[in-house]
Order: C-alpha cells, then sequence, then structure tokens
C-alpha cells in the first residue's frame, strides 16, 4: 500500500522546483520570488483541497493568502499587499477557523476519487480555456521589472477614497455594507433564549 | 514576469477553489474555496493594473473586493454556525429544509 500522503507530499515538492525553475528560466532572480509565492498560492491550495482535517486545510490557507500578498507586492501595489496580510491572514482566516472549532470533525468526508476527478476534470477544462486565450489574446510581452515603477503611493489610494471625483461612493456604500453584514451576522449567530431553556444538545452533537 | 504568468497562477487557483467546492462535502470548504476564487480574481485585477499604464483602479477593485470578502466571510461564518446547529451537520446537501 502506497502511502498517498507521502505521494502527494513529493509531488507538491516536485511542482515547488518546478515553479522556481520557471521563474529562474524565465526571468532570473525576481523570477525566483514569483516562483516563491506561486509556490505558496498552488502549495496551500493543493494542500487545502487534499487534507482531511478541517484544522489544517484552514492553516494551510495562509500560505494562499501569504502569496498572493507577495504577488501584490511583486506587482507594486504593497497597499494592497499589506491590507490583504491584514485582513485575509490576521482576519478572515481566524474567522475561518473560529467555523473550524465550532463544528465536528469529519475525517472520512474526503473522498479521493472525488478530489482526484475534481481535478482532471478542472484542469483539463482550464488548460483547454487557457490554450484558446493564449493563442488568441495580443499579451503584453514585457517583464513587470522592465516597466516603469508604478507612481502610486499608498496616500494616493487614500485620497482616492475621500476625493469626490474617485471612489468617494464606492467607499461610503462599503462602510454601510460593512456595518450591516457585521450586525446581520452577529444577528443570526445569536443564540435565542429558548435555546437556553430547551434541550442543550439538540443540535444533535 | 510577464503578464501571462501571473494570469496563469491565477487561473491554477481558480479552478483548485472550484474544485474545492464541487470536491469536498462541507460547507467550510465551500468557504475556503471561496475565499480562493476572491484571491484569483484579485491577483488578475492587480496583475492586469500593473502592466496597463500607471492608473489605480485595478488596485481599488482589488481593495473593494478584500473588503467584500470580509463581509462575506463573517455572515457566511454565522450561516454555518446556525445551519450546525439547526441540521446538525456540515453537509450543504442536509441543509434541504426553509422551515424550522
Amino acid at each position: 500500500m502506497v502511502d498517498l500522503q507521502k505521494v502527494f507530499y513529493s509531488g507538491l515538492a516536485l511542482l515547488a522546483i518546478a515553479l522556481h525553475g520557471w521563474g529562474l528560466a524565465s526571468a532570473g532572480p525576481a523570477g525566483l520570488a514569483f516562483g516563491g509565492c506561486a509556490t505558496l498560492v498552488l502549495g496551500g491550495a493543493l494542500m487545502c483541497l487534499w487534507e482531511r482535517s478541517v484544522v489544517r486545510s484552514a492553516f494551510s490557507l495562509m500560505a494562499t493568502f501569504t502569496g498572493c500578498a507577495g504577488f501584490f507586492i511583486l506587482l507594486g501595489a504593497d497597499f494592497v499587499g499589506m491590507a490583504q496580510i491584514l485582513i485575509y491572514v490576521g482576519g478572515i482566516l481566524a474567522l475561518l477557523l473560529f467555523g473550524v472549532m465550532l463544528s465536528p470533525p469529519d475525517m472520512a468526508e474526503r473522498k479521493l476519487a472525488r478530489v482526484g476527478g475534481g481535478l482532471l476534470v478542472m484542469g483539463l477544462g482550464v488548460a483547454w480555456v487557457s490554450a484558446k486565450v493564449a493563442a488568441s489574446v495580443k499579451w503584453a510581452q514585457l517583464p513587470a521589472d522592465e516597466l516603469p515603477a508604478p507612481s502610486t503611493k499608498a496616500e494616493d489610494i487614500g485620497i482616492a477614497f475621500i476625493a469626490p471625483d474617485q471612489y468617494v461612493v464606492p467607499f461610503e456604500l462599503a462602510a454601510v455594507l460593512l456595518t450591516v453584514a457585521l450586525v446581520a451576522a452577529v444577528y443570526i449567530a445569536r443564540r435565542r433564549i429558548s435555546d437556553f431553556t430547551a434541550e442543550p444538545d439538540q443540535g444533535g452533537r | 514576469m510577464a503578464l501571462g504568468a501571473y494570469v496563469a497562477v491565477s487561473a491554477a487557483l481558480f479552478a483548485l477553489g472550484l474544485v474545492t467546492i464541487a470536491a469536498r462535502r462541507n460547507i467550510l470548504y465551500v468557504l475556503f474555496g471561496i475565499e480562493m476564487i476572491l484571491n484569483a480574481a484579485n491577483i488578475n485585477f492587480v496583475a492586469f493594473n500593473r502592466f496597463n499604464g500607471d492608473g489605480m483602479d485595478g488596485r481599488m477593485f482589488a481593495i473593494f473586493v478584500i473588503i467584500l470578502a470580509a463581509a462575506e466571510a463573517a455572515v457566511a461564518l454565522a450561516i454555518v454556525l446556525n445551519v450546525y446547529h439547526l441540521f446538525g451537520s456540515t453537509k450543504p446537501s442536509d441543509a434541504d429544509l426553509l422551515r424550522e
């Protein structure tokens, strides 16, 4: 019996080497950083899909989010990268972990056939669409580090948020939406008084 | 790296998110998959913004997507807790009643 876990992690290591090699071959040292971020993103997502334990999946998402932040910083969007780390890694992931801790573990839920079949079908589909897109779109050939450095600083983003002719309306709408969503989340998740007076184990744990 | 590399990684992340939603029978994995898909979209926004002149629209879009993702995660977590409380299960297919 082959140890599937070992096979999976060997494949993950191969993927990491391949991504680093791809980056190094196409852009030198800057490509190495790209390869590292791509490894974090794709490796984290694959681990999340693969692992039986929900806790491990949730923690592997941390790699995905951090890798995305690395991409944003590589692309010159420092502010978005920092916001990504603060909000995703610090906020959303903690929220998801709360959800994980409040629900029961179900180790038998992952079916190899379903995961493998899904990966196969989705891989073929994405490869086909990518081939079509790559053949029909005229891509920008210049690598990012040869473009002029982006002139937008965090200060410009802050000004754009409150400038009347730019993003002030979406900004205020986002503020209202966050307030409504968080109040609604508390309202939905609260326990009613009847829950405390009724059978304590009603949820069928 | 050129634009195509970023778009390729983003497409792969999107596919993995979709597989996670479809292949794992657990509400929490649906949330994980949605977060992956939102991140894939964000990579595209920022990458196209970088390679398309000196604007900042793509970056602003990415920030708004992150804000929406935070709101979505909070509400979705509340729904997950309620579904588990009402149905005693975290399988999406078990939550099939609107009345209590």
